[in-house]
């Protein structure tokens, strides 16, 4: 039988994902701990033998073997822009977009001190924008003449005013920065168009991080490592949103993925405003958008999520748990390979992921704010509107095995308590119960008629 | 090359059609008019300039509260780096029937180059910004 591995070097796990393309159907997956320090092939091989032994009744066929990746500390990404609303901003979602993990945003002339800091965070890739077209482009030529004297071994993405496009193009030449430069990523104010950089991330990210992390040898065995994780999760849900050529897509939706570092929220979704009389302000906001609560996590994370959330609002979702709130995300933290066992601690772990949900979602969608004027009150919004968003979709471990998935999804729904936060009313609720997602954006590189109808039989209705 | 300004409606104000009436007459006289719309902030306007490198901030003000929303615009436009950046302002200004000039001279004082009274001709404006930027 033919069959396609996909295959996830996520920063704890390798997971790999079998595909029969014929019948469309998974036919089997496996884990093992992720190699990347020694050699990343040891923990494939050692999850491609427990994948084989589940196989072992079919002689399968590998055909194509697609790989994406967060290991070795996912795609660390810098974003530079001119004002911290507008290109900053916007190169922050475009970096976030291609799937990557943002160390830092730095808006305006950079200092010398801003400098070390940047070097001292380590990235994988600069992201440096700054101007509209026509705009100013002083600023960010001067950060790029600084870049460029100071920063000399990490890849560059110039996405900024494009008059400024030949001046540092020379710059960058003439110190020998790798670089590639692209479409503005604010071509216009308040316009934003982040998928030429977030194209252009990828292609760096396949041509130079890949090696620079050590996976390089990987690719002798698998056709290729084409994205971060993240990205194709985004990927997925887009396809799965909006459809193929062929295939229909199921519409609107959110992805929530709870896991031990970080909460991450991914909307497909047009968010204009589904109330009439609202003024929409501020920045556009991205079509396919993904945010990253870094301090929202089940484990990595566990005490900044304390910290942000504070004990009341835990307690909100497990009133009677007899652990002290703050004591148990502490012991979380120190101890991330725990499953919970009693009901007490499943319980907790619930509450946790709860708390992550609602505020996730609190910053990812947008926000309508009444404004007192001499004609009454009007209403303006900033951000997405996903009220009327057709479905709501959990993945990661928390929800995967959880049996109460449903519940802890429930918190990140639009509620009276809260209305000015445009949540999700009354979606459809789905879990990713095989963990496909990920593997269903790498093989819609390839087959994405294939992938949607996966992935349409693979999710489960709550 | 065309030069760039910055258009809008300040402080808790929207009304739209002026302002969409401006942006097409001075997009007609040969500005690349960038228009933040109504309901919008100091700061917008200082953003908006900012990154789009333009040369004048038009401020329009239609129901009154304009002195109060106006205060400290320019004070804000030095801190940002916006030196000498023109800046304009139009409209129902205040409430009430108040002498013009001594309005003028209020908005004046708080550092706009130019103040215009209710009625004024779109064209008027036009003619001395051509005439405040050297483009004629």
């Amino acid at each position: 039988m033919d069959a396609i591995l996909l295959i996830d070097f996520g920063s704890t796990y390798t997971k790999l994902t079998a595909v029969d393309i014929e019948n469309e159907e998974i036919i089997g997956t496996a884990k093992a701990l992720t190699t990347v320090n020694e050699d990343i092939m040891i923990g494939f091989n050692n999850a491609f033998k427990i994948l084989k032994d589940n196989l072992k009744k079919e002689d399968v066929n590998f055909t194509d073997k697609l790989a994406c990746s967060s290991a070795a500390g996912g795609l660390k990404m810098i974003a530079i822009g001119l004002v911290p609303e507008l290109t900053a901003e916007a190169a922050k979602r475009a970096a976030l977009g291609a799937g990557a993990r943002i160390l830092g945003v730095y808006s305006y002339e950079l200092s010398k001190s801003e400098i070390d800091d940047i070097k001292s965070k380590n990235p994988d890739i600069i992201l440096l924008a700054g101007g509209t077209d026509g705009g100013n482009k002083d600023c960010i030529i001067h950060n790029a003449n600084l870049l460029a004297k100071n920063i000399k071994n990490v890849p560059v993405v110039v996405a900024g005013n494009k008059n400024s496009r030949d001046e540092i193009e020379e710059i960058f030449k003439a110190e020998g920065i790798y670089y590639k430069a692209t479409e503005n990523v604010m071509p216009r104010l308040n316009v934003i168009n982040v998928e030429p950089a977030r194209e252009v991330i990828r292609e760096i990210f396949m041509e130079k991080i890949i090696e620079a992390k050590g996976m390089k040898k990987a690719e002798s065995f698998i056709n290729g490592i084409l994205m971060p994780t993240p990205a194709a999760v985004l990927k997925a849900a887009r396809i799965l949103a909006d459809g193929t050529d062929k295939e229909e897509g199921i519409g609107e939706l959110v992805v929530i993925d709870i896991g031990g570092a970080t909460t991450d929220v991914h909307s497909i979704a047009k968010g204009e405003p589904s109330k009439p009389g609202v003024t929409l302000r501020g920045l556009q906001e991205p079509y396919a958008k993904r945010t990253v609560e870094g301090d929202l996590g089940m484990r990595v994370s566990a005490v900044s999520l304390f910290e942000a959330a504070g004990t009341r609002r835990i307690k909100k979702f497990v009133p009677d748990t007899p652990f002290d709130v703050e004591e148990r995300c502490r012991f979380l933290q120190r101890n991330v390979n725990i499953v919970p066992n009693s009901a007490e601690e499943v319980e907790f772990d619930e509450a946790l992921g709860m708390v992550a949900t609602e505020m996730a979602m609190e910053r990812h969608v947008g926000v309508i704010e009444s404004v007192y004027t001499p004609m009454g009150i009007i209403y303006s919004q900033v951000g997405k509107d996903l009220l009327n968003v057709k479905y709501l979709i959990g993945t990661g471990g928390i929800l995967v095995h959880s049996s109460n998935p449903k519940k802890i999804l429930s918190a990140g729904l639009f509620s009276m308590e809260s209305p000015n936060y445009l949540k999700p009313q009354s979606p459809d609720i789905l879990i990713d119960k095989t963990y496909i997602l990920s593997a269903m954006g790498l093989l819609s590189e390839k087959y994405p008629d294939k992938a949607i109808r996966i992935m349409k039989k693979y999710m489960v209705k709550m | 090359m065309k030069k760039t300004i910055v258009l809008g409606v300040i402080g808790a104000d929207c009304h739209a059609v002026g302002n969409k009436i401006l942006e097409h007459a001075f997009t007609q006289a040969g500005f690349n008019v960038i228009n933040i719309g109504v309901l919008s902030p100091q700061e917008d306007f200082i953003n908006a300039a900012i990154e789009t490198n333009a040369e004048a901030i038009l401020v329009s003000s239609l129901y009154g509260h304009g002195e109060i929303d106006c205060r400290g615009l320019r004070e804000k436009c030095d801190e940002a780096g916006l030196k000498d950046i023109l800046l304009y302002v139009g409209g129902n200004l205040v409430v009430g029937k108040q002498d013009w000039n001594s309005v003028e001279q209020r908005f004046k004082d708080m550092g706009f180059n130019r103040v215009y009274p209710p009625g004024t001709s779109p064209d008027t404006a036009i003619n001395d910004l051509k005439h405040d930027l050297g483009v004629e």
